[in-house]
């Protein structure tokens, strides 16, 4: 009992990096719980998965060689078999397209309580008697109004099913020797419901915006199509790329190639400078490469300026103009 | 065949807002139709508009305040509505999405609905985790963040493109019956008519309490609390420039300059 399940993820030949990021977490736990720490990696070369997965805190390693590639019926069945075997009392996966298709699932099926898109993890001991495990409670804290703010959330009952944001822990390190275990579980026939028929990239794009030393993002702040010439003049003076952020590709203002984040592309400039952009974490994720990073918004709490060097409060239709006039 | 929407009304902050007690002061709050569903509505309304299917449905756990928005949703093209509430779900027996589903279900499973479309997360918690929950507690199939979707009736099947992280997409065939989230960007959805607001004022919404609809006491009681809310601790290193805005334009210059991407 006590006992930490982490459920790597991988793709297309290569573990995720969450996945490194989903060890610290978990040990972390673990010991915090004073349980074992099991990790779990399901399909695909395991063997060679399971080498990277040798990394500090990490007490055994189950492989499961079933499949190629994720399906969220192998997983959730899999997964299912590995909880009803090792018992843990907290289940971890990343919060990734592929986690958010199977662990709400897996916690339905087992009757988990379940918290998604978790930044920070503690356990808090009852306060009665300290001693006594049963009293001990999670408290997974996550961020609220497209994080605006955060708070903790205390869960009563266990076992626990989280999905842990990514980049909020440091990548495990350290080569121990941990030791691997098959697990031979076949998913019945019938529980398969679905296909994973193949991969496609998304659209293209004749502009290569992670090439770009000087990068301006354009997000909802900029109010109509014809106001983007703004943005354009400011590229044009400072000889900058632009990018958008994901509702103005939803808006067809953009091709898909430009959006910046983690549907779209990871940018690494010398300078991002972010218009209008507030900076949800999907976008956020696919800026922490920038050197710089400068931002313009009306809101102060904008979670962008948390991340900038220079954070400009400001209305764009004031600031740009003014910028434009300076430089040119 | 039926397509059902699950969509939710969600607050949004203003800006500039304050915490008081614990939580985002009500005055700062503004409600309005989840983004998420409202590509989840469009994509159903599309459907029966090509035939496809002869019925939307949408639900909606909410109270009655939310009517406001449920009529939205009527105007701009949902033929009928369902609501769920009681208002001892004000104690936080909906912070567990598992709870969101098990009191979604009985309706759909009534309902029974060809294809279950609801958005990939809602704004305000974005636990984004409901679709999935519901298609598992009711058996059926599911895929999650879907931003393309086709029908084959006869193969009883759905061919939906997954957005995966990356610009990369998974083609996955899921059997139907069967629960899609839906991702922004799937469509482009139209705004209500005068006409259509008009007529959703007219329309009656179908209320049902969790007891009428045979649920057992002990789902509603809240495993999950959510704690006081806090504002992210800034990192410490940003600087922020006030005053005017040719002020700000010449700090913005001055680092542009440092960072060598202009020339002096």
């Amino acid at each position: 009992m006590s006992d930490v399940l982490a459920v790597v993820e991988h793709r297309r030949g290569e573990l995720r990096p969450v996945s490194l990021e989903l060890l610290s977490a978990g040990s972390e736990i673990a010991e915090d719980l004073g349980g074992e720490f099991h990790v779990a990696v399901l399909g695909g070369p395991v063997e060679k998965y399971a080498e990277r997965l040798n990394r500090e805190g990490v007490d055994c390693i189950h492989t499961v060689a079933n499949g190629s590639e994720f399906n969220h019926d192998v997983y959730v069945e899999t997964v299912g078999a590995l909880c009803e075997d090792l018992a843990p009392d907290v289940l971890l996966a990343p919060h990734t397209v592929n986690g958010l298709d199977y662990v709400p699932a897996v916690a339905v099926d087992r009757e988990m309580s379940l918290v998604t898109d978790v930044m920070e993890v503690e356990i808090e001991d009852g306060e009665d008697d300290e001693d006594d495990e049963a009293d001990q409670h999670l408290v997974a804290t996550r961020g609220f109004f497209e994080s605006k703010v955060r708070a903790p959330v205390t869960v009563d009952e266990w076992p626990v099913a989280l999905t842990v944001r990514p980049g909020e822990w440091p990548s495990a390190d350290g080569v121990e020797d941990v030791e691997v275990r098959p697990f031979d579980y076949s998913v019945s026939a019938e529980s398969i419901g679905s296909t994973v028929e193949g991969y496609e990239a998304a659209g293209k794009s004749d502009v290569d915006i992670t090439a770009a030393d000087f990068l301006i993002g354009v997000g909802r702040g900029v109010e109509s199509k014809a106001d983007l010439s703004l943005i354009e003049e400011l590229a044009s003076v400072t000889d900058a790329t632009i990018g958008a952020s994901r509702p103005l590709v939803d808006r067809g203002w953009f091709e898909s190639g430009r959006q910046i984040g983690q549907s779209g592309k990871t940018v690494s400039p010398d300078v991002y400078l972010a218009v209008g952009i507030s900076g949800a974490i999907q976008h956020v994720s696919g800026i922490k490469n920038a050197d710089r990073i400068v931002a313009v918004n009306t809101d102060p709490h904008a979670p962008i300026f948390d991340l900038a060097d220079l954070a400009i409060v400001g209305d764009l239709y004031d600031v740009i103009p003014a910028l434009i006039e300076k430089l040119r | 065949m039926k397509v059902l929407v699950t969509f939710a009304e969600v607050a949004a902050v203003a800006d500039n807002f304050e915490i008081e007690d614990g939580a985002v002061a009500d005055r700062y709050l503004e409600y309005d139709l989840n983004e998420w569903d409202e590509y989840a509505l469009e994509e159903a309304v599309l459907l029966r508009e090509a035939g496809v299917a002869d019925e939307v449905v949408t639900l909606t756990i909410g109270p009655r305040q939310s009517e406001d928005t449920i009529r939205m949703a009527l105007a701009k093209g949902a033929d009928r509505a369902i609501r769920i509430w009681d208002d001892s779900l004000e104690d936080g027996a909906l912070e567990d999405v598992t709870t969101r589903a098990a009191l979604m279900a009985p309706v759909v499973e009534a309902e029974d609905p060809t294809l279950v479309l609801s958005g990939v997360q809602a704004a305000d918690d974005g636990y984004a985790a409901t679709g999935v929950a519901l298609a598992k507690t009711l058996g059926r199939q599911w895929a999650a963040v879907v931003n393309d979707l086709s029908l084959d009736r006869e193969a009883g099947t759905a061919r939906v493109r997954r957005e995966l992280e990356g610009g990369l997409e998974e083609v996955t065939t899921v059997d139907l019956p069967a629960v899609l989230t839906i991702q922004t960007g799937i469509n482009d959805p139209r705004y209500a008519s005068l006409r259509g607001l008009q007529e959703a004022r007219q329309q009656e919404i179908e209320v049902h309490t969790p007891a009428e609809l045979g649920l057992d006491e002990d789902i509603l009681t809240p495993t999950l609390h959510r704690g006081e809310m806090s504002e992210p601790t800034p990192r410490g290193d940003t600087e922020y420039v006030e005053g005017e805005p040719t002020d700000q334009a010449e700090a913005m210059a001055d680092l542009f300059a440092d960072a060598e991407v202009i020339e002096e």
